[in-house]
């Protein structure tokens, strides 16, 4: 095997020796540890980019036109329509690709999988490094479509043609439009390295004893997802390239003057789209798993359960997309299959929630910043997808199609779900990734100021949705119906700049923990799962010696022992040991 | 998992022998090729799909007999399919330690590669009787799936040509995973095209 | 939807919204109202030690077929509704047909001409921007793009539906009530997107007659 790639190595578990010059060690490293942490960064940076843009778009949804101090220099600090609708499409744009993505599946895939399988690194530490080092390409295409003439794209993160597709429809859609179609291409070529990266480090490099059902939640979840992404992600990019040949090769694909069907962009897109939305969510579940069960100190609720309620959502995930296209022109018939299977894939997340309130009953419960967190998880989740039933019911969908009931519906599950789940998964593992402890109590301020806030400027909007009040207008109260939402519009704004500025205690509480934070224990949460088996941080190999695991993942309050909690790798005086061949399963 | 409220049920349960390997004998390489595949046949699969309702749901579409130089191309196919056979004797022999292995790898690269030239001797021909890619919808759908399957041959091509060189200087004389892993691709690019061909030039 | 609807099948797009709104509604208070008990009985207290179980197999049953069945109920409960909508159009001859164009950044309405069919020479091309229809009269609406991407809503009648370039789409309608109701454009469709306002107009017969006879004569 060649050295280089250095994937299974003398020990079978994919070391490679420790870099000693900085740029090794920080920049250009393969260490998965390193690479997560710079995925961290990077999207923790476009997370307030892409916050900073909602902050906008709140702005001018609450006074229209009115100047914005320091904004919008050439239109006299007021924000144009065209400026509008780019807003609206890179904020999307980036927190999808930018921030949930690559810190669900880039930061926290990366850092988590090889400690929690207890391998040494990835299966492809390389690839590993390749897979972060092009998103580089990827973030700096995607900001200098800012500056460019006509500016960024601006037809919606989903770029329907003919709009997306011709030049002369809206200013966005000259060079801004082609820097954001290389840019996605460029993502998705990372998305996929790490993918290949993930499932093989999960499916061939698990430690002895860590049979299929007895891996962590966190691990399925990222495992299904790099699934979800290895076999979603190809049609978005065939999806691009046939934009990319209609914008630039004169060809009519989408463009009906040519016979193109602008509604088959729209099936192309949201077959990986779709899938794409339970890429942002399946980690956060899994997560959400992983901590609540620990700080309720009790064993997870309906293992196998929650293992086949993510597949299952996976699955049925790749056949609901046309139900963001009941009123697109689709055929009716089909309307009624994407409404049954969307209807059916509420099922799963609905086995999901009940598991967790499952676990949490007849606990014993501990309200940690992560906790608190994974709690809020939950409970906005909940509203996420129960919002989400009422578009699935076409009928309904008529109305709300495309109204700020969608946006609502949206921001529950990737904000109130998603993005609370990377709070959780922050708090949960900043003591492994840095050696030292976040401050509790600031954990806590930000947690009750983002979840009040939050659900302030988020649950208004079904009320708007249900009035009838349509996304991406640039200036709606022009409306007679819906002049009388402008002060309920200025109501949200005002609470999301405070749910923006809140992001500051969590910035500062990780900026100060880095440098100042209280040394952390190996195992500061007393959890069971192998990440907590080594140092915090771990060294460069993750651990002196592999570990060997005994049992499943969610071993808190068992009676074998004192402690109210029994790690994965720990040896019990008089439990069997063996060289004999166990029959497969839990 | 117990069905029952008993809380006694205990989850200890004794060390399986040996490493948490479910495919005995799987190489990680060799899995991630495999998974490697799998987003290339969903990557084709987009553009397939796109191009069976584009032309199925078109009012007219050329009959594709009398535009397309069909021999032609059917020689071609019957030469990547030679050269897939190549692959095969290559990766076989190296199994067995023959060196001449070798030979057959580069006979693989040079079919391959003139597999892409007379490829592009129709897409020659074709430009000259006016077929563009944005001549039509025919012409779009044409040159981008046979664009996007010779690209992946050319970088099968490369792959291929660098085993051979590192195989001429004594690689794989141990361990002729490497040799395996190209022929796995070159196979799918086989396949990809042998579909390809049917629905571009034969229905 | 506080819009007030005008439209025969508004009554049906509201009173399923209900009924999902009732269901939804329930399982929100159900679920939400066990997480905060849990978290308040559960929380850890001095001494206090988890229960030590994996699961349940009774309760996953349970849990699985019953919102399955509801959400699988729900499904067939409003196939008949999206039918009646969507599925199925009034025939031409007893409808009202009007064409509606949609561009940057208006909407163009042609209704027939004395031979009552569109597509003809005697079609009345009407001002852009309002659409006017008598009431307790079946429309359908042949609804086109000449550009991009547009998207014909009508909250007032429950009524959405995309515009394509290239492909003409039919929906129908039938108002009940006269009077003025707003037209927004809700697919994204460049610059001018949000001021894409329309009026659609529902009078008496009458009023319609004098109104179509005196935009011909224009």
């Amino acid at each position: 095997m060649d050295s280089e790639t250095a994937t299974i190595s003398a020990d079978g578990h994919g070391g490679h020796p420790a870099p000693t010059s900085f740029w090794r060690k920080y920049i250009f490293s393969v260490d998965h540890k390193v690479i997560g942490i710079q995925f961290l960064f990077t999207s923790l940076f476009f997370a307030l980019i892409g916050g900073a843009l909602a902050m906008l778009i709140r702005t001018q949804l609450a006074w229209p036109f009115r100047e914005v101090p320091g904004f919008f220099p050439t239109s006299g600090g007021v924000m144009l329509p065209e400026a509008y609708i780019a807003m609206v499409t890179m904020h999307g744009t980036i927190m999808i690709f930018f921030v949930i993505i690559p810190i669900l599946s880039g930061a926290f895939g990366n850092f988590l999988i090889p400690l929690m399988v207890g391998a040494r690194d990835m299966a492809f530490p390389r690839l590993n490094m390749y897979s972060y080092w092009i998103m580089v390409p990827a973030f700096l295409v995607m900001l200098a479509a800012f500056f460019v003439e006509g500016g960024t794209a601006a037809a919606g993160w989903t770029s329907y043609p003919p709009l997306s597709a011709l030049a002369d429809m809206v200013p966005g859609s000259g060079m801004g439009q082609t820097l954001w179609i290389v840019s996605l291409l460029l993502v998705g070529t990372s998305s996929l390295m790490g993918a290949i990266n993930y499932i093989t480090t999960i499916v061939l490099m698990r430690a002895k004893g860590l049979t299929t059902f007895r891996l962590p939640l966190t691990i399925w979840a990222l495992f299904i997802t790099a699934i979800l992404v290895l076999l979603a992600t190809p049609v978005l990019t065939s999806a691009l390239i046939l934009l990319l040949l209609d914008r630039g090769m004169g060809t009519h694909f989408f463009l009906p003057d040519g016979g193109g069907n602008p509604i088959l962009w729209q099936h192309l897109f949201w077959f990986y789209s779709h899938p794409a939305v339970y890429i942002m969510i399946l980690p956060a579940m899994g997560i959400t798993s992983d901590v609540i069960s620990t700080f309720a100190r009790k064993p997870l609720f309906g293992y196998r359960p929650m293992v086949y309620s993510i597949m299952a959502i996976a699955g049925l995930g790749f056949i609901v997309w046309g139900h963001h296209m009941f009123v697109s022109g689709m055929s009716p018939v089909l309307g009624v299959t994407f409404m049954t299977s969307t209807m059916m894939i509420a099922l799963p997340s609905a086995i999901k929630t009940f598991n967790w309130l499952g676990t949490l009953w007849g606990g014993n419960i501990h309200f940690t910043s992560a906790m608190l967190n994974a709690i809020a998880f939950v409970a906005m989740f909940i509203i996420g997808g129960l919002t989400g039933v009422f578009a699935a019911a076409t009928p309904v969908d008529i109305f709300i199609h495309d109204t700020h009931w969608i946006v609502g519906h949206i921001h529950y599950v990737l904000f109130g779900g998603s993005l609370f789940g990377v709070f959780a998964g922050l708090y949960y593992w900043f003591p492994k990734m840095f050696g030292r402890m976040m401050d509790e109590r600031l954990g806590k301020i930000h947690f009750a100021l983002t979840f009040i806030t939050f659900n302030l400027v988020f649950f208004p909007m079904f009320i708007l949705g249900a009035s009838g009040m349509p996304r991406r207008l640039a200036d709606p109260y022009q409306y007679e119906f819906l002049a009388p939402l402008q002060g309920l519009n200025q109501f949200m704004t005002y609470s999301a700049f405070v749910l923006f500025l809140s992001q500051l205690i969590l910035i500062g509480n990780f900026a100060w923990s880095l440098f100042r934070g209280r040394q952390a224990a190996a195992n500061p949460w007393q959890a069971n799962t192998l990440e907590w088996a080594t140092t915090s941080p771990p060294p460069h190999d993750n651990f002196e010696t592999i570990p060997v695991v005994y049992r499943g993942a969610y071993e808190y309050a068992s009676p074998l022992i004192a402690e109210d909690y029994l790690p994965q790798h720990r040896w019990l005086d008089g439990a069997t040991p063996t060289t004999v061949p166990q029959p497969a399963g839990d | 998992m117990s069905g029952t409220m008993s809380v006694g049920a205990v989850r200890e349960h004794p060390l399986p022998e040996g490493t948490e390997q479910p495919f005995p004998g799987l190489s990680t390489e060799k899995f991630a090729v495999w998974l490697f595949l799998a987003s290339e046949v969903m990557f084709f699969a987009g553009l397939i799909v796109a191009y069976l309702t584009i032309r199925y749901s078109s009012p007219s579409w050329p009959v594709v007999s009398e535009v397309l130089n069909v021999p032609l191309v059917a020689a071609n196919t019957f030469i990547l399919i030679v050269s897939s056979v190549t692959m095969v004797l290559a990766f076989d022999r190296a199994e067995r330690g023959e060196a001449q292995f070798r030979y057959f790898l580069l006979a693989t690269a040079v079919l391959g590669t003139i597999f892409v030239t007379i490829q592009a001797v129709e897409w020659a021909e074709l430009m000259g009787e006016g077929i563009h890619i944005s001549t039509n919808l025919f012409g779009a759908t044409f040159y981008t799936l046979t664009g996007f399957h010779g690209a992946h041959v050319s970088g099968g091509v490369i792959w291929v040509l660098i085993v051979t060189i590192k195989a001429f200087r004594g690689r794989y004389a141990k361990n002729p995973l490497g040799v395996e892993l190209v022929g796995l691709y070159w196979h799918f690019v086989d396949v990809v095209w042998i579909i390809l061909f049917t629905i571009l030039y034969l229905i | 939807m506080t819009v007030e609807s005008i439209s025969t099948f508004g009554n049906e797009v509201d009173s399923l919204f209900l009924i999902i709104l009732i269901v939804t509604g329930f399982a929100f208070v159900l679920t939400e109202g066990l997480l905060i008990y849990f978290l308040i009985r559960y929380r850890h207290r001095d001494g206090s030690k988890a229960r030590y179980i994996h699961g349940n197999r009774q309760v996953e049953i349970l849990w699985t077929l019953v919102p399955g069945l509801m959400l699988f109920g729900l499904a067939i409960y409003q196939t008949g509704a999206w039918q009646l909508i969507r599925q199925i159009l009034p025939a031409e001859s007893e409808a009202l047909v009007i064409a509606v164009e949609a561009r940057q950044f208006e909407w163009h309405p042609t209704y027939p001409g004395a031979d009552g069919r569109l597509g003809t020479d005697d079609d009345i091309e009407a001002p852009i921007n309002v659409i006017q229809v008598p009431v307790n009269r079946k429309v359908i609406v042949r609804l086109s793009a000449d550009d991009v991407l547009h998207s014909f809503f009508v909250p007032a009648l429950r009524v959405k539906q995309d515009a394509v370039p290239g492909r003409p789409i039919s929906l129908w309608f039938e108002a009940t009530k006269v009077g003025q109701y707003e037209i927004a454009c809700t697919e994204l469709c460049g610059l001018g997107h949000y001021r894409m306002r329309a009026f659609l107009t529902v009078a008496e017969p009458a009023d319609f007659e004098a109104w179509l006879a005196e935009i011909e004569a224009r």
